[in-house]
């Protein structure tokens, strides 16, 4: 790796990656661009927290997300009601987008870094490797779960007047699931992975 | 300078490589990741011009429009993206105002705004700053998504409150309306291509 010729991301600058320590990063010297990022055991840690996550993840989706408690009627939703709701109420872009941010996306992510990672780890590479991982870098910029966690507390102060809300374990789950995300994406070196999977150059 | 150098960047895998030469409507694939390799994205300018203008279009409606409706014994009163924040405010959850405020108001605002003057910037060939307006770039990039905020908290009402029997809560137009402005506005910072700032910069050196 050392000694590569790369050009940065949002300048152009060509740079020679020399020697990176193990947790270190390359930054372009010009502006500041992040060139490389290496991660110790990267392929192994990635794969755990996706792996992690995917658990995380099924658990979110599965069991109740909020309950509300109003005049003795216990209501309770889990992560989908929302965009089932939006739906019926004929709202289905709003519905997409929101399935698609909160869901899709973060379930994807997961998924296809595992798909990737897995066979690479007993050296083999999965059909379509290269597409699924271009495609895991544009999909990664559109999972906003952490958004999605401000606005759980925006509404719940809205409703707190109203009727007692109860948290559910999926919730718990979820907001678990958030860094666990985060750090799948920041221990996976794609330099590594490209290298890897990538053709010859 | 800059058109002398024939080395170019993967834009997927960052791969630095030579381009081929190439006949007419050719494209030059990356031997790494397969992805097609241009000098700059294709038709960045004119392309995220198009998209920002979209997004300022729909940005009015997005405003207009209530994002929801609440429906309650026979009553019906609206909220837009400012009477949102206005009620907070009234409530006494200032903190909370300011994060809704900042995410619905400021940030799409900001975006637009700070493409905009990217566009500008480059296509008056402009060489001044060009670090910083990198920095401007990349801070539009990461804090769209920080619009969503709102759009979500009509989902998580819509929920909610329509599961129990006392009110109905329908997602306004104006969701729609800004939900097309978040992913315009994304899309236009994703073809917005950076290293445009630096075309112009770099002819200081010669
Ligand atoms: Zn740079
Ligand atoms: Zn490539």
């Amino acid at each position: 790796m050392s000694g590569e010729l790369v050009l940065c991301h949002d300048c152009d600058l060509p740079n020679r990656l020399g020697e990176v320590p193990e947790g270190g990063a390359a930054r372009c010297p010009r502006c500041n661009g992040l060139l490389y990022r290496r991660v110790p055991d990267s392929i192994d840690r990635t794969i755990a927290f996706a792996t992690g996550g995917l658990l995380l993840f099924v658990v979110s989706n599965v069991f109740p997300f909020l309950s509300m408690e109003m005049q003795g009627n216990v209501t309770e939703t889990t992560l989908a009601t929302g965009v089932q709701a939006l739906f019926r109420g004929e709202r289905p872009l709003v519905a997409g987008l929101v399935l698609f941010t909160t869901i899709l996306a973060p379930l994807l992510h997961l998924t296809m870094t595992l798909y990737v990672l897995l066979p690479l780890k007993q050296g083999r590479i999965a059909p379509a490797s290269r597409r699924v991982f271009r495609l895991l870098h544009k999909i990664q910029n559109w999972s906003m779960m952490e958004v999605f966690l401000i606005g759980i507390l925006v509404s719940l102060t809205k409703l707190v007047e109203m009727a007692a809300i109860i948290p559910g374990i999926a919730l718990w789950a979820f907001m678990a699931l958030i860094p666990i995300v985060a750090a799948t994406t920041s221990s996976l070196d794609a330099h590594l992975v490209w290298s890897r999977i990538g053709g010859r150059s | 300078m800059t058109a002398g150098t024939a080395l170019a960047g993967c834009h997927e895998c960052h791969l630095a490589l030579r381009l081929p030469h190439l006949a007419d409507g050719g494209v030059a694939l990356c031997p790494r990741c397969g992805a097609p390799v241009h000098r700059r994205k294709v038709n960045s300018i004119a392309r995220t011009w198009a998209l920002l203008i979209a997004a300022l279009v729909f940005y009015v409606p997005a405003n207009l429009f209530p994002v929801m409706t609440v429906i309650s014994l026979g009553k019906a009163q609206s909220d837009t993206i400012m009477s949102g924040v206005i009620y907070l405010l009234l409530h006494g959850m200032w903190p909370l105002a300011i994060v809704v405020f900042a995410a619905s108001v400021v940030v799409p605002l900001a975006k637009l705004v700070a493409l905009t003057y990217l566009l500008v910037s480059v296509q008056i060939g402009s060489r001044s700053r060009p670090a910083d307006r990198t920095r401007i770039y990349r801070i539009t990039e990461a804090v769209g998504r920080w619009s969503m905020v709102d759009i979500y908290v009509v989902t998580i009402l819509v929920a909610l409150v329509n599961l129990g029997n006392l009110a109905t809560i329908e997602a306004g137009l104006g969701a729609v309306f800004f939900g097309a402005v978040v992913v315009l506005t994304m899309f236009a910072a994703e073809s917005f291509d950076p290293r445009l700032i630096w075309d112009r910069a770099e002819l200081n050196d010669v």
